[in-house]
């Protein structure tokens, strides 16, 4: 790996300031940062820690919950007030990694087959940064890219709770990220459902299905529909084909999951 | 290099890092900590597992910068004070819970991590919990035993010897 300066800010004012420099690169968890930099396809000038910061860490709120930027998983799983982000949470990784990996750090980097973005965007969470608030919806850009502008940093996650929700992970065993995962989230006002795992967009809302859930909130509602593999990643562990397949069958469990 | 101070094993220590400098290296070469292995310095296997702040941690993925001030501790912290074996490893070797040896300062300090989260496990949990911990030796088999007989439940019925 090569070298870097390495920088400890004391608040949110500090580490912004401190990403100023050039190639500076937050770090939150690490857990994804470190591998990518020991196998040099990130060389940072500095890294920004953001673990040493008590305003960017811990759940609080019932409706939303809201949780710091730098909250780990591991107190996610143990303490959000919001059982299907919990569980959620609690299914990152292992428990070593979810020590250490944050909220912010999984959201800013948009791994197309990370478990918290499909959270995020199945409840319309609003992701809160140094600089403004923006809604899942627009937060989400595509693989690997988001909304957030060079050196903006995620101070905090605030989620609206359904009335029901649940999230079915189809595990890749070796990485242990989503194969396929399905975010199924019914408030109100209707039946949100993101998708991870299998765009080569990133994480993505299934529109037919919230359509036919909305009406009718069980697996039933969904066996009319059909999901196109267009677009749809394949790979070693998957076809598109069979990920297509598996968009369906999760998103079945996870109503039925729900309740 | 910066000086980073923080406490192993109840003493407090310190030591020259980079900022690249992993948790594992300086607990290895700048301490001489050698009970805590490197398998694959990819996250995978936990070989590399410590606790930090009481939270079991892959010691290959995290920089030793961020473990200053922080209370650290290794399988050579694991041993009662006299020096005989701790409950968990005292299991370990009565289960044959170990071949190499190699993924073992791991195992236990996955076992602690657990046992405190959870004290009386089921053998589901166990596995579960053993995730992010790879063994090439035994099968994971009396690993899962010694961890069951670690936090004092019977283990007679779980599998042959
Ligand atoms: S050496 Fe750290 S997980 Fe394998
Ligand atoms: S005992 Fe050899 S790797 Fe586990």
């Amino acid at each position: 790996m090569h070298n870097f300066d390495f920088v400890k800010p004391g608040s949110v004012a500090e580490a912004a300031e401190a990403l100023k420099a050039e190639d500076a690169m937050a770090l939150g968890g690490g857990q994804t940062l470190i591998p990518t930099m020991k196998a040099r396809l990130n060389a940072p000038s500095a890294l920004v820690s953001l673990s040493g910061m008590a305003e960017m860490v811990g759940v609080s709120g019932s409706d939303p919950v809201v949780i710091g930027g730098a909250t780990t998983h591991g107190q996610v799983a143990a303490e959000a007030g919001y059982p299907a982000l919990a569980a959620l949470a609690g299914q990152i990784g292992d428990p070593a990694v979810r020590s250490r990996g944050t909220i912010g750090g999984s959201l800013a980097n948009n791994d197309p087959a990370a478990c918290y973005p499909a959270a995020a965007l199945a409840s319309g969470a609003v992701i809160k940064t140094d600089r403004r608030e923006i809604v899942a919806d627009d937060f989400f850009v595509g693989m690997f890219e988001t909304a957030l502008e060079e050196g903006e940093i995620i101070t905090s996650v605030s989620f609206p709770v359904p009335a029901k929700a649940n999230y079915q992970k189809f595990l890749q065993p070796a990485s242990r990220f989503a194969l396929v995962g399905v975010f199924v989230a019914q408030f109100d006002s209707g039946v949100r459902v993101a998708v991870t795992g299998a765009s080569e967009e990133g994480v993505h809302r299934w529109s037919a299905a919230e359509e036919a859930l909305s009406a009718n909130f069980s697996a039933e509602a969904l066996e009319g529909l059909s999901v196109a593999s267009d677009g749809l990643m394949s790979d070693l562990h998957g076809s598109a084909e069979y990920r297509a397949h598996l968009v369906k069958v999760m998103t079945g469990r996870a109503v039925r999951a729900a309740g | 290099m910066t000086e980073l101070s923080m406490t192993v094993n109840g003493k407090t220590v310190t030591g020259k890092a980079e900022g690249r400098t992993l948790l594992v290296t300086f607990l290895r070469e700048e301490l001489k900590l050698t009970g805590t292995h490197v398998g694959c310095d990819t996250s995978q296997c936990g070989a590399c597992q410590v606790h930090v702040n009481g939270q079991p941690v892959k010691s290959c993925t995290m920089f030793a910068a961020e473990a200053e001030g922080a209370d650290v501790r290794t399988i050579e912290g694991m041993a009662n004070a006299d020096g005989s074996l701790s409950v968990i490893q005292q299991a370990f070797q009565d289960h044959h819970g170990l071949q190499c040896g190699f993924c073992t300062p791991g195992m236990v300090m996955t076992t602690a991590a657990l046992l405190k989260e959870n004290p009386k496990p089921t053998e589901a949990e166990v596995r579960e919990y053993l995730e992010g911990n790879i063994c090439r030796c035994t099968g994971y088999h009396n690993i899962v035993k010694s961890i069951m007989a670690a936090s004092g439940q019977d283990v007679s019925a779980i599998a042959a010897e």
